[in-house]
C-alpha cells in the first residue's frame, strides 16, 4: 500500500512509530499531485519545496520528543479562502489572484501549531459562492470518480483531494452545504461543526452568519483527530463560542443502541432521485438492526429553507464583498475615469458571473424597499427553522437524511441555471440557517458507481453524537473502504 | 415581480458594479426568477416572529481597551495595487 493512501490515524501510527519519516509522507504525495493532479485540477498552489522543508522541520522535533501531536508530520491541505501567511489566498477569484496574507487564520495557526505539514491550497467556487467549483475563475476541478462531473462544492478541490489521495485530509468551508455535498458527491467524510465551533478569522467572510470552517477526511476517525485540532474559542472571532470543547476522538464507539432518529419526511419525498433515496433507507436499515430507534416525522418549513438561505446569504455576501475595491489589495481596474469609476469597473472586472449575481440581489434585498419584505422576513424564517430543529431535538437525538437531490452531474450541466443549482442546496442549507453541526458519511454507490452520501444533523455542538453514529456505520459497512481511488485516473 | 432595467441599474450602482447591456437582461431575467421564488416567503404569517440575527445566545463581545502592536507597513503595503512613500496611491478625488 502505497503512503498516500493511507488515512491520518494510520500516517500516524507510522510517524510516532518511527517506521517512516515526515519526508517520506510528503513527498508521497507531492509526487502523487504531480502525477495526476493536472487531471483532477484540485490543487491551485502546490507547496512543493517548502512542504518538504518544512517536513524536515517536523521530524526534528518529533526526534527530540517535541512534537506530541497525532496531527505531526501530516500533509494537509486548505481550501483557498482561508489567509496562510505568505502563502497565495485567492478564494478562486481574480480579484484576490495576486494577494498574499500578512497574516496566518487561527485554523492556521492551530494546524501549524500542531505540526501539520501544509503542501498546498485547494480550488473553490469563486468567494465560495456555488455547487460545482465550476465557478473558480482559474478552472473547473473534476470529480476523480468520474473526470467528466463535478465534484461539488464550492469546497470541490477539497472534496476531490480527499477522495484521490491527493492529501491525507482537507480544510472546506460551509455556508450552504459546501462542505458536505462535495463529500458526499466524493465520496469522504465532511463535516461542517456547530456555528461558532471553530474560529472564522482569517477565513474570507461570504455570509458571517453561516460560514463555518470544516474538515473533509477519509474517515471519521481522521474527522474527529481534525476537530480536536481546528475547535476551540477564539478571542480573534467575536462569534466564537465559549463552551467546552471535549475530545472527539473519545466518541469513535461503535454503539447506536436506543438512540433516536428522526427522518425528515420532507427530506425523502419528491426531488430525491432514487437511487439516493434507496441508500439512504438502506443505511437507516443498518442503524436500525444495530439497535437505533428510527422513525420519520415532519420538519415542515423545508421548503422555506433554501429563499430564506439566498436572501440572508446574498445579503450578508454584498455587505462582505463591498470591501473589493481595488484600493488597497486585490486587483484594480487599470482604466477608469474616477474614484467610483475605479471601483466600478475594478469589481466589475474582478467578479465573476455568479459573484456579481449574488451581490446584485443581496444589494437588492437590502435596498431601501425592500429590506423588511426579504431580509427581515428571511431573518424571521431563521427563528422558526430554528425553532423547528428545536422542537425536533426534544424528540431525537440526530436528524438523518440524504445530503443532496442527486449524485455527481455532468460538468456544464447546471452552469447556466442558477436556480436550479440552487435547488439542490434544499437538504443543506436548513442546517447553516440553524448553525447546528452535519456530518456526512460515504452511504452507497449510483448505477454509474458515484459515491451517495448520508447527512446526520446533529444538536448544536454535539458533534461527538454525530461522529459515534458516523463511526458505527462505517464499522459496520464497508463504502468507505470502497470510497478511496489509488492508482491512476 | 418585474425587475425592470431601471432597478437592475440603481442596484448595480449601489453595489459599485458596471454592467453590459447583455449583463443587465441576463441578469434582470435571474433576479425575476430568483426572486419569483423567494416570494414564496410570503405564504408564510411571521407578523408575530421576532428575527433571528444570530442562533447563539452572545451579545457584547468585548475586549480590553489595550492598545498593542499592529502590523509593520511594509506587510500591509505588500498587497497594495499601488504605493509611494508608505501610503496606498489613490486617484485624487478632491480638485
Amino acid at each position: 500500500m502505497e503512503l498516500y493512501e493511507l488515512t491520518v490515524h494510520e500516517l500516524s501510527d507510522l510517524i510516532k512509530e518511527k517506521k517512516v519519516s515526515t519526508v517520506e509522507v510528503t513527498k508521497s504525495f507531492l509526487d502523487r499531485i504531480e502525477k495526476i493532479d493536472s487531471k483532477v485540477g484540485s490543487y491551485l498552489s502546490v507547496l512543493g519545496e517548502d512542504a518538504v522543508k518544512r517536513a524536515m522541520e517536523v521530524q526534528e522535533k518529533i526526534d527530540k520528543g517535541e512534537a506530541k501531536s497525532p496531527l505531526s508530520g501530516i500533509p494537509v491541505a486548505i481550501k483557498d479562502n482561508i489567509c496562510t501567511e505568505g502563502i497565495k489566498t485567492t478564494c478562486a477569484s481574480k480579484m484576490l489572484h495576486n494577494f498574499v496574507p500578512p497574516y496566518n487564520a487561527t485554523v492556521t495557526k492551530k494546524l501549524l501549531s500542531d505540526n501539520a505539514v501544509i503542501i498546498g491550497k485547494l480550488n473553490m467556487d469563486e468567494f465560495a459562492m456555488g455547487g460545482s467549483t465550476e465557478n473558480s475563475f482559474f478552472k473547473p476541478t473534476k470529480n476523480p470518480w468520474d473526470l467528466e462531473r463535478v465534484p461539488g462544492g464550492s469546497s470541490g478541490g477539497s472534496a476531490a483531494a480527499v477522495a484521490a489521495n491527493l492529501t491525507a485530509f482537507a480544510l472546506g468551508s460551509d455556508t450552504g452545504g459546501s462542505i458536505r455535498q462535495p463529500a458526499s458527491f466524493c465520496g469522504v467524510v465532511g463535516m461542517k461543526p456547530t456555528y461558532g465551533a471553530v474560529s472564522r478569522f482569517g477565513l474570507v467572510a461570504f455570509a458571517s452568519s453561516l460560514d463555518q470552517i470544516g474538515p473533509l477526511t477519509k474517515d471519521v476517525t481522521d474527522c474527529a483527530m481534525v476537530l480536536n485540532c481546528i475547535t476551540g474559542y477564539d478571542p480573534m472571532d467575536s462569534t466564537s463560542a465559549k463552551v467546552e470543547y471535549p475530545d472527539y476522538t473519545k466518541a469513535l464507539v461503535n454503539d447506536v443502541k436506543g438512540l433516536k432518529i428522526g427522518i425528515p419526511k420532507e427530506y425523502m419525498g419528491e426531488g430525491l432521485n432514487s437511487e439516493v433515496r434507496e441508500a439512504v433507507l438502506k443505511a437507516v436499515e443498518v442503524l436500525k438492526e444495530l439497535g437505533a430507534q428510527c422513525e420519520e416525522f415532519s420538519l415542515p418549513l423545508t421548503e422555506y429553507a433554501i429563499p430564506a438561505y439566498y436572501i440572508i446569504s446574498s445579503a450578508e455576501a454584498s455587505s462582505n464583498l463591498a470591501r473589493y475595491d481595488g484600493i488597497k489589495y486585490g486587483y484594480r481596474a487599470e482604466k477608469f475615469t474616477d474614484l467610483l469609476d475605479l471601483y466600478k469597473q475594478t469589481r466589475s472586472e474582478g467578479f465573476g458571473t455568479e459573484v456579481k449575481r449574488r451581490i446584485m440581489i443581496g444589494t437588492y434585498a437590502l435596498s431601501s424597499g425592500y429590506y423588511d419584505a426579504y431580509y427581515k422576513k428571511a431573518l424571521q424564517l431563521r427563528t422558526l427553522i430554528k425553532k423547528g430543529f428545536d422542537e425536533a431535538f426534544q424528540k431525537y437525538d440526530v436528524i438523518l437524511g440524504p445530503t443532496a437531490p442527486t449524485t455527481a452531474y455532468k460538468l456544464g450541466e447546471k452552469v447556466n441555471n442558477p436556480l436550479e443549482m440552487y435547488l439542490g442546496d434544499i437538504y443543506t442549507v436548513s442546517v447553516n440557517i440553524a448553525g447546528l453541526p452535519g456530518l456526512v458519511v460515504p452511504c452507497g454507490f449510483d448505477s454509474n458507481g458515484l459515491p451517495i452520501g448520508l447527512q446526520l444533523i446533529g444538536k448544536p455542538f454535539d458533534e461527538s453524537t454525530l461522529l459515534r453514529v458516523g463511526f458505527t456505520f462505517e464499522q459496520n459497512t464497508d463504502y468507505n473502504k470502497r470510497a478511496r481511488i489509488g492508482g491512476e485516473l | 415581480m418585474k425587475i425592470t432595467k431601471e432597478t437592475i441599474e440603481h442596484v448595480a450602482n449601489l453595489a459599485r458594479l458596471n454592467l453590459s447591456e447583455e449583463e443587465k437582461s441576463t441578469l434582470a431575467l435571474d433576479m425575476e426568477q430568483i426572486i419569483s421564488y423567494v416570494d414564496k416567503l410570503n405564504e408564510l404569517d411571521t407578523s408575530q416572529v421576532e428575527p433571528t440575527n444570530h442562533v447563539i445566545p452572545i451579545s457584547n463581545v468585548f475586549r480590553e481597551d489595550k492598545s498593542e502592536a499592529s502590523y509593520p507597513r511594509e506587510k500591509i503595503l505588500a498587497n497594495a495595487p499601488s504605493s509611494e512613500n508608505g501610503c496606498f496611491k489613490v486617484p485624487k478625488i478632491v480638485e
